[in-house]
Order: structure tokens, then sequence, then C-alpha cells
């Protein structure tokens, strides 16, 4: 490979300085800031901050409701990954071998992405709605009488849903784009080898699509512990009571609604060694079984 | 950028470019609806009223996210003039001296006199320090009270209750007649912090956190609380109550659809209620009851106040206080009133709506003034708790959690006193 030169050691330094502010401004300063603020107690206008060691964070570690929005937060995110990444899955592999219509029948799939996840929520709630959701009339229908907002597990299982349902057209695009960087050439042996459609599959598209659901499994991880946020403010209407919410919605409840600067940062820096500790472990572990061209 | 989005705002465009020489003030709120139109109302008739001062009112969104906006502002020294503050955040503004100018002393600083007692009784402790100063200025008081639906009590031959025995005996014929008996839309506000203040019980220590905020202890196993929700728990099996949530609206939705006979809401929804409910209705007292000794007591004032905050220049706290000062007037006051459903905060002001004959046309909106009227009695009065707007979400969790069926009354209220002690005493340690 051809290196590249620069004319001057230190172009390359200007070349990346714009990304690098704002990955200072907006990620690394506020990390600090919110590290440096978990060992404290503060009171809210900031007048007066007491250093409190690590008792913010075996407040937040030993209570008994924390914990428990651990567990659902785990299994939301489990849970969210796996549909939107099954569900998309299967969708592209539909849809790459649909032959007639097929833009039409692609660019449904794919609109639902340009929904604003407090949109997204918005239909969802009131799909769901207590007094007027579709959906509960249908579930009420197989006798199901399901009450989203009072009853926990009906909540999680409509918050899941949504979450889903918002996550399926941003896999579907990339697992299609990869789908199609899959070479006739190879299709076609594959093809002349083996008759079932299933064993071709797993065989020959899944490892060849490895790199792509490695990188989806990333994201969509992340998109479950964070960016499904505007879905359960939505959801929840402002006021949790006895919802299920994850972990970066007790982040927001206890810092913005609560005012308690200290404890809210404690929890968003165990939120941070969360995310560092699951991505090592993929880059580790599951990454050396993908094999890049 | 000349874009006027709405009426109010041209107007308030306009005012603001004319009087290009006068003192720029803005007030961060928490309203939205037709109670936020209101309030773009009310600052147009400040601007147009006088020429020094040019108020700017922001909408922040909710109540919680105008405080939360409020404070950030606060650390990086971009405060407005004035903020709202809603009930639950009392606590967190009071305890923070150097935040805030204290209204009296912002009104008697600007040269105008102060008097206490032109406020009507219930509104004058809530945002006040331990000494009687006003702290915040009382803006949009609310109580909470009884709707009825006179359609359906008709039907039905039966009067609207004033106690919890008399709504217990008539409960089973609304149900009969097709009727969900009770909704109510808040349960903390309504049947935990007015319970204690109805039936004049103490609802914390320290004299209801009013003193002190250390080792302040709240009372929620008080047995009469604990009575109060295991007959809630009841009537909802038996079908005489519905929950459908913390959230207001969908509370209230059963009442503006006339399903249901009677809903606790707020003096502040008659405004907003005029416009959706489908079937006609009054309003009367929230109930009590009977059985417990000294009951009937006053309920405290919800809603908000409003806040000068500090590090302002003199010429606009000078602003904020003729604003403050002009809230106050009784023409403002009865507009206010009459718009929204809040209710008129001094005694003036009451006594002119009153004289105009607007109670005979609209006694449901006199309701809320009435009931802050009652005799009070030692612990009617609220409380002043820190971390409250946290505390209430432990009760609307253990709350929802009972009527879920996933845990038992006396179980939830352990719960909710346990969590709160907890907040409480980490409350003290932030303001210590």
């Amino acid at each position: 490979m051809k290196r590249v030169q620069f004319s001057s050691p230190y172009l390359p330094y200007l070349f990346i300085a714009p990304q690098m502010a704002i990955i200072f401004v907006f990620f690394y300063w506020p990390s600090v800031q919110a590290i440096q603020s978990s060992f404290y107690l503060e009171d809210p206008f900031g007048f007066g901050s007491t250093f409190v060691g690590l008792s913010n964070y075996s407040d937040a570690l030993g209570s008994v409701q924390y914990q428990s929005i651990a567990r659902f937060t785990l299994l939301f995110t489990v849970l969210v990954t796996f549909l939107s990444l099954g569900i998309g899955m299967l969708l592209a592999v539909k849809a790459d071998a649909v032959l007639k219509g097929s833009s039409t029948y692609k660019t449904l799939l794919i609109w639902v992405y340009a929904i604003a996840p407090p949109v997204a929520g918005l239909m969802g709630m009131m799909f769901f709605d207590q007094h007027i959701g579709p959906l509960v009339k249908l579930a009420a229908f197989f006798g199901w009488d399901m009450k989203v907002g009072l009853n926990y597990n009906d909540t999680a299982i409509a918050m899941i849903i949504v979450s889903v349902w918002k996550q399926i057209p941003y896999n579907f695009i990339f697992i299609l784009s990869g789908l199609q960087g899959i070479p006739v050439s190879i299709r076609e042996a594959a093809a002349i080898d083996c008759r079932s459609g299933m064993r071709r599959f797993w065989t020959m598209t899944l490892p060849l699509l490895a790199p792509t659901a490695f990188f989806l499994l990333i994201i969509n991880m992340t998109y479950s512990l964070f960016d499904t946020f505007g879905v359960i403010d939505v959801m929840v209407k402002d006021k949790a009571a006895n919802n299920p919410i994850t972990l970066v919605y007790k982040v927001y409840m206890d810092g913005f609604r609560g005012n308690d600067l200290g404890g809210s940062s404690a929890q968003s820096v165990i939120l941070m060694i969360v995310v560092f500790v699951l991505t090592i472990f993929q880059f580790r572990f599951i990454e050396r079984r993908v094999h890049y061209n | 950028m000349f874009k006027p989005l709405s009426l109010a705002g041209f107007a308030l465009a306009v005012s603001a470019s004319a009087s290009m020489a006068a003192t720029n003030i803005t007030w961060w709120h928490g309203m939205a609806g037709r109670n936020g139109e209101v309030i773009n109302e009310v600052a147009q008739k400040f601007n147009a009223a006088q020429s020094a001062c040019a108020l700017t009112p922001v909408s922040k969104g909710t109540y919680e996210e105008a405080l939360a906006s409020g404070i950030a502002a606060f650390r990086s020294g971009e405060q407005p003039n004035i903020l709202q503050v809603f009930d639950a955040g009392a606590a967190t503004i009071i305890n923070a001296p150097g935040a805030v100018i204290p209204a009296e002393d912002l009104i008697n600083g600007a040269g105008y006199k102060f008097d206490r007692e032109a406020f009507i009784e219930g509104v004058r402790y809530f945002y006040a320090a331990p000494d009687g100063k006003f702290v915040g200025m009382p803006f949009n008081s609310s109580a909470p009270i009884m709707y009825v639906n006179t359609e359906a009590l008709e039907k039905v031959g039966v009067e609207a209750p004033k106690t919890w025995e008399e709504f217990e005996a008539i409960a089973p014929k609304l149900k009969e007649a097709g009727y969900l008996p009770l909704v109510q839309s808040q349960l903390t506000w309504q049947f935990t912090e007015n319970f204690f203040s109805r039936h004049n019980i103490q609802f914390a220590t320290n004299n209801n956190g009013y003193d002190t905020v250390v080792d302040t202890k709240i009372n929620m196993t008080d047995p009469n609380l604990v009575m109060m929700f295991t007959k809630l728990k009841a009537w909802a099996d038996e079908g005489y109550f519905g929950y459908y949530g913390a959230g207001w609206n969908d509370n209230q939705k059963l009442f503006e659809d006339g399903k249901a006979a009677f809903w606790i809401g707020s003096s502040g929804s008659f405004g907003g209620l005029q416009k959706t409910a489908q079937k006609p209705f009054s309003a009367t007292f929230l109930p009590y009851w009977n059985s417990i000794q000294g009951a009937g007591t006053n309920t405290f004032i919800g809603g908000a106040a409003l806040f000068a905050m500090s590090g302002k220049p003199e010429a606009e706290n000078k602003c904020t206080a003729d604003f403050f000062q002009f809230l106050t007037s009784p023409e403002i006051q009865k507009f206010y009133h009459e718009a929204t459903g809040y209710v008129a905060i001094t005694t003036a002001a009451y006594e002119l709506t009153k004289s105009e004959g607007y109670y005979k046309e609209k006694p449901a909106a006199e309701v809320g003034i009435q009931q802050l009227m009652l005799p009070s009695g030692e612990w009617s009065k609220g409380y002043r708790l820190g971390f409250y707007p946290q505390i209430r979400e432990i009760m609307e969790r253990e709350y929802g959690r009972i009527f879920a069926g996933e845990t038992t009354v006396e179980e939830a209220l352990k719960t909710i006193e346990t969590e709160a002690n907890e907040l409480l005493a980490r409350f003290a340690k932030t303001a210590g």
C-alpha cells in the first residue's frame, strides 16, 4: 500500500482537530465532570458540595430499587437487541429474494426509520392507550385485560414492542446492503451445492454477513440501553410510578427531576463502565470470530 | 427573524420592540395549553400597563422541567429574573438561601408596602420562611376539590357526599346505575399531602419540615393513612373506585366522558373542564373522614409560586418587584382566576370577583377558594420536605403496586416511609 505523505507532520493533526474538539466538548469533558461530581453530595444550586467518597455508588448499588431496574434493563436490552436484529434479518433476507416490486417493498420497510423516537413513542402510546388503544382492544378480544401504565408486565411488553418496531428498519437497511454485497458467484455456487435454503443461510449467508451483524449487535445494544429513552419517556408519560424503566431513565429522573446531581452522576458513571466493559468484551471475544474478507 | 407564531407572540414581539429603552426581564414557567396562553396574556397586560419594563414569559415545559432548567441556568449564571416553582419543589429552592431574593424583601426594597394580611389564609405559609416572610410569590394556587357529575346524581337520586362515609353509602347505587363512582388524578397531592391537611394530622417531624431539614422524618405509616388506602383498594376491588395510573389525564378522561360520578381534580382544572366535559358538572369540597377526630380543616395551596432569582442588576429587580406588585392587584388576580380556575390569592381579589356576581353564575369556581378559607388546624398548612419530587415518585410507584395487587397497603406505606426518610437524610446533608 502506498503511504500517504503530508507536507507537514502537523497537518494530519489539524485535519482531525475538529472531530477531536467535538468529542472533547461533548464526551470527555462531561464524562470527567460526571466522574468528579459522583464523589460529591451537592446542593442543586451549586452553593456547596461535600466530598462523600464512594457513598453515592454504594447508595445506588445497594438499593433494591436500583437492582430491580438493572435487572429490567438487562432483560430489555437482550430482548430488544435479539428481536430487532432477528426480525430485521428475516425481513431483509426475504426482501432480498423479492424480484417484482422490490423497491416499493423495501421503501415501505425502511421509512419507519425516519420516525423520531418520541414520535414513535407517542404512536406506541396511542396504540396501547388504556381508553382508546386499538392493540389493547385486540388483546381484550383474546381475553387479555392489558393495562399499560398500570401493570408492570403489560407496560414492559408494550415498551419492548415499540422499541423493536422502531429499530427494525435500521437493521433492515444494513443487513440488506450486507446481503447485496455477497457476490453472485458465491450464491450460485452455494445454490448448486445445496438445495436447502435454510441451510444455505446458516452456512453461507450468515458467516458472510458476520461483520455487518457484529456492527449491528453493538449498535442495537447501545440503542436499547440509551436511545430508547424517548420511547420510555413518552410511554410512561413523565410519571414512571410502578412502570418498568431502564437505568438511563433512572439517571434522568434522579438528576433532572430529583435534582440529586451526585447520585445521578454516580449512576451515569456506572452505566459508562458497563458500556466500556461490554464493548471490550465484544471486541475481544466476539470479533475474533468475525471474518472481514 | 420576525415570525409571528401566534397572536400572543406577535403582540409580545411588538410590545417588546416598541419599548426598546425598557428594561427587559424574563419569566420561566412550566405551564402549557390554555394556562400557558393566559400567562402570555398576563405579561401582555403588564407590558401595556407601563413602559419602564418589558416582560418576556418563556415556557420551559412542565413544572419539573421549569425547575430543572432554572437550576441549570442558575449554575451557569444565566438565570431568568423570575422562575415559577411548583409546590413539591418549594423546599429545593427555599432551602438554597442565596438563590432567590425573598419576594417580601424585593417588594419592600422597591418602595412598595408588602402586606401579608392581604393574602388569604391558605396561601400564607407554604412558600414563606419559618418567620412568616414570603420567599416565593404565590401565583397559581389551587386546591384539590371534588367535581360532580350532576346528571349521574340526579339519575340515582343522591347528593354529593361531604364525607367518605357518605360516599361509601351511595357508591353501590351509583355503580348499579352504571357509573364508576370515583376517580382521582393525583394520589400524592390529593390523598397524601392534602389528606394530612384535611384531617389535621402531622405529616412530618420538625413541624412538617418547616423548622429545619435536620433529622426530618415523614409519617407515612399513620394508621389513618393506612385506613384511607385500605379503603381505596377495597373500593377499587368492588368497582367503586377506578385507578388508571399516575398520569393526570388518563383518570380525568373518565369524568370528562361522563362515565364517572365523582372526580377529585384541581380547582385549576375548572377552566379546561368547561371545554372538555361532555356532561354538566358542579364541584364541592374534598371529602374527609368524619370518623377521624378534628377532620375537616382546610387544605393548603397546591400549584406554584414565582421566585425572584438573585444575581440580577438592580434595575431588573425593580421591574420584577413591579411585576409582582402588578400580579397581586385585584383586577389581574380576578382576570387570572376567571381565565384559569386557579384561586384568587388575595382577599381583595376574591371580594371583587364575588361582588361582580361571577360565583352566582359559576358556583364551581368558588369551591377551591372556599376550601382554602376553611378553618385551619395545626397541621393543615402543608409541608416542606427536601427531594420531595423524588419522594413523590416513590409514592407513585408504591401506590401503583398497591392497585396492581403486587403489594399490601401496609408494606407499600412502610417502603415509602423508609425510602423517603433516606432521601430526607440525604437532602439534609446537601443543604447542611
